[in-house]
């Protein structure tokens, strides 16, 4: 088994390196693109790709010499960057084989993740493979294993709901907005101050298409210029009575030390807009809602800390869901490894010559349905189909066999699986 | 014992395991085996009270067993609309244990052969018991949806979205659904009612004779009337809207049981057992 390729992952997360070190083996746009040309014309790399995002850096890669290889990405990583091998060698893992695959999907699936479930590395994995797949740095291998990633992420996610429910507050109140008024599309909003998390919820309901924006802000400037990057409209401090009759999500985060809208002014605004319902949210501290205005019929008030006992609960959920998704990896991992073993010389003429005696008996059977009895004899017969095997699968046996520079016995054997079919159940 | 009712009767059940199915494991392919039993259930039902209509010369409905079962087919008849105008999946845990609940009630009962009156050949009351099924079956969906809406509306008052709050639709989608419920099946019912009096009108000769299943439709017909007055003039819409359409049923499932039961009238007749 000489050149046989080997799957070798070297990187580094949020678990394992602070910010700074991140920051500075990151890499961005074109950055990375040349750095994963670099990566490729290592003389130890075969095929590879480069996941660079701000929680992680990823090379994964084929490598015939997998410590030569792990030496060679590491050192590129530090003359790349600029800093020294010491400083972030002891941040780095290292993952050969089944772990490295399991990595990859663990990763993709979002098990890897600062915050569970999250659906945005699967993207940034397509893309870093996009870029792989155009610049032709990834083959038969990482192709198979990025596809079968895919595939994995995406059950996981589907089967276990991992990143069904809100885990951050902003989408914790869109969620129960969704809850409340079915689809937020044409609902008014009425942001009163401002703030970062105030701010992350309206562009929440931006995206789920809510209608208008209004903005009551103490300082009428600050308002204005809120409105206008949310393409809403700004009011008065003391218009808000009004506000309250026209809108229909109420988000709140203001510094004032007292409650900025009292029951009774919920009250009669709840008459005057005929019982449609109406959502507070109220993110400040301390609080501008008075909790009492939940009691009233139809109106819904939540505080930062009724979301974070919402978002609690989900993360938990997620937890769960998140053990699930180790067992759906593991399988994946135990039938990608079928696959890669059988991706060997050996097994691939096995095959070949299983599928083609097969084939020669059957069509033999339909021919002389008596059996071969009357006339040949039935050892006759078995020395019959070996030479036919033997003299038809000669050439493709010793080009199969003979030694092929740099790994291009991996795509050969792919391909000969792939004409003959010889991987029954492949897919999942 | 009939072999209609019990086919009926197998794939309402059925159906009510799918759709309870649904609701714990949220498979889609769950909601859509419920849809296709219950639909498979009905044409199963309406052959079978067709059959018999077909054999005895009239339409079944006066005896308590035949009310009821017309009963159980007008509600999976109306959720299979409803389904198709609302599409709010978890219905089906309400509307297919009711029918099938209804048709196992109906499974115990005798099969007792009446005479058949002459009163039950006219198409004017074969209408009249029609409309007003099918009308009490929208009630009964709206009903349902009303308990929905307050359990949903529980779960996020309280803070504690948990189970019901994931599986549950949002309130407006609940609050819209129970009022369009409410609103046809009041038409209907009131279609029904109007049959009903002019048919009374040509037998008994009055429109109106303080019989007590009369006295308690105009309850029950009074009350959704000022129900549906109230949410157009004022607003009454969710948890007072959603609390009426219980009342509502249950002032309606008086006039069909109840009166029967407790009271005398000349409705009486019709479901005796």
């Amino acid at each position: 088994m000489i050149n046989k390729q080997e799957i070798l992952l070297i990187g580094l997360n949020h678990k394992t390196a602070p910010v700074e070190i991140r920051e500075c083996i990151g890499f961005a746009g074109d950055e990375s693109n040349q750095a994963l040309h670099d990566l490729h014309a290592l003389e130890a790399v075969h095929e590879v790709l480069l996941v660079s995002t701000c929680n992680r850096v990823e090379v994964l890669a084929t490598t015939p010499a997998k410590d030569e290889a792990a030496r060679q990405i590491v050192t590129f990583l530090s003359e790349m960057n600029n800093i020294p091998v010491a400083d972030f060698e002891d941040k780095l893992y290292q993952h050969v084989g089944d772990d490295a695959v399991r990595h990859m999907f663990r990763v993709a699936a979002s098990l890897d993740s600062m915050v569970v479930g999250e659906p945005q590395i699967l993207g940034q994995i397509k893309e870093a493979y996009r870029t792989a797949a155009t610049k032709r740095t990834s083959g038969v291998i990482l192709n198979r294993l990025l596809h079968k990633t895919f595939l994995v992420a995406k059950r996981i996610r589907t089967e276990t709901g991992i990143g069904d429910h809100a885990v951050s507050i902003s989408y914790a109140a869109i969620e129960l907005a969704r809850k409340i008024f079915g689809d937020l599309e044409g609902r008014k909003v009425l942001l009163i101050g401002a703030g970062e998390m105030a701010e992350l919820a309206v562009e929440h309901l931006i995206r789920n298409r809510a209608d208008e924006i209004l903005v009551a802000n103490r300082t009428f400037e600050r308002g204005v210029e809120l409105a206008r990057r949310f393409n809403g409209r700004a009011i008065r401090f003391e218009e808000i009575a009004d506000g309250l009759e026209v809108v229909d999500i109420v988000i709140s985060s203001t510094g004032a030390k007292d409650y900025v809208i009292r029951r009774d002014l919920a009250r009669g605004a709840m008459r005057r807009r005929r019982n449609r319902p109406l959502f507070f949210i109220d993110i400040a501290v301390p609080r501008d809602i008075d909790p009492g205005i939940n009691r009233l019929n139809n109106i819904y008030v939540y505080d930062i800390d009724d979301l974070k006992g919402v978002i609690e609960e989900n993360i938990e959920d997620r937890q769960r869901a998140a053990l699930k998704g180790e067992r759906l990896v593991d399988e994946a991992v135990i039938r990608f490894r079928q696959w890669y073993q059988s991706l060997d010389v050996v097994p691939t003429i096995v095959g070949l010559r299983r599928k083609f005696e097969q084939v020669i008996r059957t069509e033999v059977a339909r021919t002389c349905p008596g059996g071969m009895t009357q006339g040949v004899a039935e050892d006759a017969l078995d020395k019959m189909v070996n030479a036919l095997v033997n003299k038809i699968l000669h050439d493709p046996t010793t080009i199969l066999k003979r030694e092929e520079g740099h790994g291009n016995k991996a795509q050969l054997l792919a391909a000969t699986r792939k004409l003959f079919k010889l991987d029954e159940n492949d897919s999942f | 014992m009939n072999i209609g009712i019990l086919g009926t009767l197998g794939l309402y059940s059925l159906s009510t395991a799918a759709y309870i199915a649904f609701f714990f494991m949220q498979k889609k392919a769950m909601y859509r085996y419920g849809v296709w039993l219950l639909s498979a259930g009905l044409v199963v039902h309406t052959l079978s009270i067709g059959t018999q209509t077909f054999t005895t010369g009239h339409f079944p409905v006066n005896t308590l067993r035949d009310t009821l079962s017309f009963a159980a087919w007008a509600v999976a008849g109306v959720f299979l609309l409803f389904h198709y105008r609302y599409r709010i999946k978890v219905m089906g845990i309400f509307a297919a244990p009711l029918s099938t609940a209804i048709m196992a009630v109906v499974a115990t009962m005798p099969a007792t052969a009446m005479a058949a009156k002459p009163i039950l050949k006219s198409l004017w009351l074969v209408s009249h018991v029609t409309f007003i099924f099918i009308g009490e079956a929208g009630l009964a969906l709206a009903c349902g949806l009303g308990v929905l809406y307050l359990t949903q509306e529980k779960a996020i008052k309280s803070k504690k979205p948990g189970f019901f709050f994931r599986r549950l639709p949002s309130l407006d989608q609940l609050d819209t659904a129970g009022y369009g419920c409410i609103l046809g099946g009041f038409i209907m019912m009131t279609l029904g009612l109007i049959l009903g009096v002019v048919y009374a009108k040509t037998i008994w000769g009055r429109f109106w004779s303080w019989d007590p299943k009369e006295v308690w439709s105009g309850i029950s017909w009074l009350l959704y009337a000022a129900m549906i007055h109230m949410r157009l003039s004022v607003g009454w819409r969710g948890q007072r809207s959603a609390i009426m359409a219980i009342v509502g049923f249950a002032t309606v499932l008086f006039t069909f049981l109840g009166v029967n039961l407790f009271l005398s009238g000349h409705h009486g007749e019709f479901t005796r057992w």
